[in-house]
């Protein structure tokens, strides 16, 4: 720890003297205000600090003292339901103390410390059994949705238990056990502090291999992607990403959701804080705001809190992952993370790279989904969590090219592009079929053979190859008219037009259409393409295409997403109907040539 | 005691560099005095040392090296508010420039204003009813919305502004709007426009105008949407009103922005803009919507919309500033020249124009049941119009399907029953989707597949089965 003084101001950054023993990525306090910074660059005894709060009012010679620790949050019971700033301090709080507007210097902790949790230990521990980080130590019922598990946190690596933890009620902050290590006795509570910036420790990472179910169909079907895995949406504004994030973080099949809106709209995120309580999780029946924590540093509150943001966001999922869930990290948008990096790296003069951007700009952001995946965590029993990240991107245009993309493009293994066309028609999710990609198909495609049905990915391939052929006929008919296709043809065109209208296209804002389980987007998917089977067998038998293209069935083959999760027999029956008037024409037209 | 410093070492663009400075801080508000007397303002950009580098909002002319005194002022830019600021007019720095009496200020505030807390946010349902088709049934608007206006030079964005200024009313409840007119950098001819629409239809009294004209010092420009902001924070949330504010052109708020940029030398983003661009406007956009009231579950009284408006240079959708508006603004309303040219007033382009708060702002209970379905439904086939008629171009009316010319026919009345409308033309909801079901009556049923058959058997006018042989009949001809 050191006191020094300012000597330069310039927006977020400031330049400070006389600090002496100031450290890299060191938490410092700048002004009487105690407005919270972190040293990014030393120069012999100037220290460069990117604070995290508004700077104005700041000048030559008012006090920094540094903290002697790096950016770290809290991390406990109390997480869940929570919305944080970009540097974990509680809005709600924030609120409460200071009323609408985030005044300067306000100072709230994280975590809650004077709420009682009930804990309940871990069974079967004893004193004097050796111990090692991650081990168990009991849990508390947080919400009604989620355990959170008291873990012996990573940087007790081993030990032996020398006071076991009792049943009872205890604020984070009250010792519950004790470990003695070769560096003598550890208290544990149930609170621990970890730096944003170093990843937490994992046994090993293993290979994903299971969807997250989103119950978006074009996302589960055609373009999945794994817990575990990562993913990217980059698209121009009005494309639908954020409609899209919300619709994974009220719908996907994690444990935990944590939501990080980094320099995005303030309205979003009253969106989702008064959304997310109201909506029931289709799994478990509870609020999902109670799987939920919210990071919302929205455009206007300072950028270098905004910087920190995705960090702190991404820290909290891999304490839950720890815990062997499976969580799932949605960042919107990460764009506006990389232009604060550009905004502190300009300030700081350095170099620019491509756009501006620092140099250091690919490799940040490998940095951060690389702390995805699916591991083995610490703890003697072995249990697996996963972290999924579903990073949305902003490009200026939505022109791909943008450097931020392609940095991103380079490490994700999903990607969903969204359209600006299909959002102009108000096909949503807007996410193009022909352009998108996912590389998860093969870890994942026992899963569904197994969960779903035998066919699954026979069925995508089918889907995706009418989709392409879809795309080169268009471009025919555009040259010659659609009168100058084969019948096949112009099967083809119908069906994928079915694709797109009754599968593809899914609306976030229909309750019976918000949310499809794998079981029925297949007999959804199936049903368009039987159909195409028999049209085709129909063609063969001549009869004329106008009448396979006026089916009365298509008109309810439009409406099978209004069918509810429970009546999937009414398949069936469409499935009837289906075959009697393809049979019907088919007999007819027999009649005719004979 | 206030310091005065007689040690500029540097002028440069809007900019001048002090030396030898005690006592400075980041943003302070700063006081310059010319050798002839005049006074100016100006904002403390950076301090470094003892060095401070200012920006002048109404310029360099006439400062020197040797006499002009600067004195420092220890606040920021500030603006006197009062009930009273209602019915007058401001400089872009928010001074009185017309004949009415000094305003006894209630309270000063910084122009720069505080980020609100999203956690004491309501999120804004609240329909609001402009009277106009294209943005009432397709780009709804809401109370506490921020939706831009993407223009381009020659087209009617002010009389847009203008109409939606005079018509806009929240459904059910017949209160005004009280409006906050900001203008930068535009002609005497355009804000003249809007002063004598506010006379003649008695709004004045409800309006406060910040004027910056193109001929008004550039960097002026920087503080007056901020300063126009504040009086709008002011009426609502601490006055209970419902506040409109409409602020023209942010392109040239921008261009602003980039000269004092260029003239720090600051390594410039995309088309030499500043880098911090997509921040500087946020800090401007996201000052509107609704607040938390006392009680849980209650909303604060009053409410700030943003209208800002903002020409295309090129007519460009990604240039900088309408891309980066658009990330930030909840949707936007999309000006068309070709519909401009072919007459349509207003020439909304409804396709790429987006509400982005439309889906809780209407249906049942706050405005109609089968409003988001005709909307959805509207859009879809009025999209598979304009296909149409690219692929008439190519291959001619006659290559069409039966179902295609319906869907030609289709767009072209919807341009011109449905978006085109006059002036003065103040259409209620009910009129608007009216409008919409009528012309969807010119496509086949099976084609309606965006609105639910209870909708459709309710709303349908007439009998769609007439439809069918209309179709049959053009065709057979």
């Amino acid at each position: 720890m050191g006191a020094g003084k300012i000597v330069k101001v310039a927006g977020p950054l400031i330049v400070a003297e006389g600090i002496g023993d100031a450290r890299m990525f060191e938490v410092a306090k700048v002004s009487e205000n105690e407005l919270i910074g972190e040293i990014i660059e030393l120069h012999g005894d100037q220290a460069y600090i990117q604070v995290y709060e508004d700077t104005s009012g700041l000048g030559p010679g008012e006090k920094v003292v540094t903290t002697g620790h790096s950016l770290s949050i809290d991390l406990g019971p109390g997480l869940l339901q929570s919305i944080y700033d970009g540097i974990q301090r509680p809005l709600n709080r924030i609120y409460e103390k200071v009323g609408h507007y985030i005044t300067k210097g306000v100072n709230v902790p994280g975590l809650d410390r004077e709420k009682k949790w009930e804990f309940k230990p871990e069974e079967g521990l004893k004193e004097g059994q050796e111990i090692e980080a991650g081990d168990f130590l009991g849990e508390v019922q947080e919400t009604r949705l989620m355990v959170h598990k008291i873990m012996v946190p990573p940087d007790i690596k081993k030990g032996k238990l020398k006071r076991v933890p009792e049943r009872g009620s205890y604020t984070i902050e009250e010792v519950i056990a004790e470990i003695e290590t070769e560096d003598g006795v550890k208290e544990v509570c149930m609170v621990h502090s970890w730096p944003v910036r170093t990843p937490r420790p994992i046994k090993k990472k293993l290979v994903p291999d299971k969807p997250l179910v989103t119950g978006q169909r074009v996302i589960d079907i055609l373009f999945p992607i794994a817990q575990g895995g990562t993913a990217t949406i980059p698209g121009p504004f009005g494309a639908g990403k954020t409609v899209v994030q919300h619709q994974l973080a009220k719908w996907s099949n994690a444990d935990i959701i944590v939501y990080v809106g980094c320099g995005e709209r303030g309205n979003e995120m009253t969106d989702v804080l008064q959304e997310f309580p109201e909506l029931i999780d289709p799994m478990s029946g509870q609020p999902l705001m109670e799987r939920t924590v919210l990071i919302a540093n929205t455009s206007n509150m300072p950028v270098a809190a905004r910087e920190a943001s995705v960090y702190t966001g991404i820290t909290i999922a891999e304490y839950f992952r720890d815990m062997g869930y499976s969580v799932a990290v949605l960042a919107d948008s990460t764009s506006r993370w990389a232009e604060a990096m550009r905004e502190m790296s300009g300030r700081l003069e350095e170099m620019p790279g491509e756009e501006g951007y620092p140099a250091y700009l690919p490799s940040r952001i490998a940095d951060f989904y690389e702390r995805a995946g699916k591991t083995v965590c610490l703890g003697s029993d072995n249990r697996k969590g996963s972290l999924s990240i579903v990073g949305a991107v902003s490009p200026p245009g939505g022109d791909l090219s943008d450097p931020v993309v392609q940095a991103t493009l380079k490490v994700v293994k999903v990607f969903w592009a969204l359209e600006d066309q299909l959002a102009f028609e108000r096909h949503f999710p807007a996410i193009g079929w022909l352009t998108s990609y996912s590389l998860y198909h093969d870890n994942l495609m026992e899963y569904f053979r197994d969960e779903v049905d035998e066919d699954w990915s026979k069925l995508r391939i089918a889907v995706m190859s009418l989709l392409q052929k879809e795309s080169e006929l268009k471009e025919l008919v555009r040259l010659v008219g659609l009168d100058s296709l084969s019948n096949n043809d112009r099967m083809v065109l119908e069906t994928s037009k079915s694709i797109r209208e009754d599968f593809l296209h899914q609306s976030a804002f229909d309750p019976d259409d918000a949310y499809t389980k794998l079981g029925k987007q297949y007999k959804m998917l199936k049903m368009i393409m039987n159909l195409h089977v028999l049209c085709k067998k129909a063609i063969e038998k001549g009869v004329p295409i106008d009448k396979l293209v006026d089916l009365p069935v298509r008109q309810k083959i439009a409406r099978m997403r209004h069918i509810k999760e429970d009546k999937l027999e009414e398949f069936d029956v469409i499935d009837q109907e289906m075959n009697s008037q393809i049979e019907e024409h088919s007999a007819s037209s027999m009649i005719s040539d004979g | 005691m206030v310091t005065e410093y007689t040690t500029i070492n540097e002028i440069a663009g809007p900019l001048i560099l002090l030396d030898n400075v005690k006592q400075a801080t980041y943003e302070e508000l700063v006081e310059v005095e010319l050798p002839n007397g005049e006074q100016r303002r100006g904002k403390v950009l950076e301090v470094d040392h003892d060095k401070v580098l200012i920006q002048l909002f109404e310029g360099t002319r006439g400062v020197d090296v040797a006499k002009t005194r600067v004195r420092f002022l220890g606040k920021g830019l500030e603006l006197s508010v009062s009930p009273d600021i209602l019915g007058r007019i401001f400089n872009g720095l928010g001074m009185p420039i017309d004949e009415g009496p000094k305003i006894i200020p209630e309270k000063k505030l910084d122009i720069n204003g505080i980020p609100i807390n999203p956690y004491a946010r309501i999120y804004p349902k609240e329909f609001i009813q402009t009277g106009i088709s294209a943005i009432d049934g397709l780009n709804t608007l809401v109370r506490g919305q921020k939706l831009p206006i993407f223009s381009g030079f020659g087209l009617p964005h002010s009389a847009l502004a203008a109409q939606i200024a005079r018509q806009a009313t929240v459904l059910g409840s017949e209160s005004s709007f009280a409006i906050v007119f900001a203008a930068m950098g535009i002609t005497f001819e355009e804000a003249n426009y809007f002063i004598r629409d506010f006379q003649e239809t008695g709004a004045m009294e409800r309006v406060a105008l910040f004027i910056n004209l193109a001929n008004d010092p550039t960097v002026e420009r920087i503080a007056t949407p901020r300063a126009a902001l504040t009086a709008a924070e002011y009426l609502a949330f601490e006055r209970g009103m419902h506040v409109l504010v409409i602020m023209t052109d942010m392109t040239n708020y921008c261009e602003a922005l980039r000269e004092v940029s260029v003239a720090r030398k600051e390594i410039p983003g995309r088309r030499g803009y500043p880098g911090y661009l997509y921040t500087d406007l946020a800090t401007i956009y996201e000052r509107a919507g609704l607040l938390k009231g006392e009680k849980k579950g209650e909303v604060l009284e009053g409410s700030i919309t943003q209208i800002p408006v903002l020409s295309m240079p090129d007519d460009d959708k990604t240039h900088p500033i309408p891309d980066l508006t658009g990330y930030i603004t909840e949707g936007q309303i999309i000006l068309d020249r070709n519909l401009h040219h072919k007459g349509i007033y207003p020439p909304i382009n409804v396709l790429p124009s987006l509400s982005r708060l439309r889906d809780k702002g209407i249906g049942e209970g706050r405005t109609r049941e089968d409003h988001p379905e005709i909307a959805n439904q509207l859009f879809s086939s009025y999209a598979r119009s304009k296909e149409v008629e690219e692929l008439a171009v190519v291959l001619g009316e006659a290559a069409l399907t039966d179902t295609d010319k319906a869907f030609m026919a289709f767009g072209k009345s919807f341009e011109d029953k449905f978006v085109k409308q006059a002036l003065d033309e103040n259409r209620s909801i009910e009129e608007t989707l009216g409008i919409g079901w009528e012309l969807l009556k010119s496509i086949p049923r099976t084609e309606i597949k965006r609105i639910k058959d209870e909708y459709i058997d309710k709303y349908l006018p007439g009998e769609e089965t007439e439809n069918k042989e209309d179709i049959d009949n053009n065709s057979s001809n």
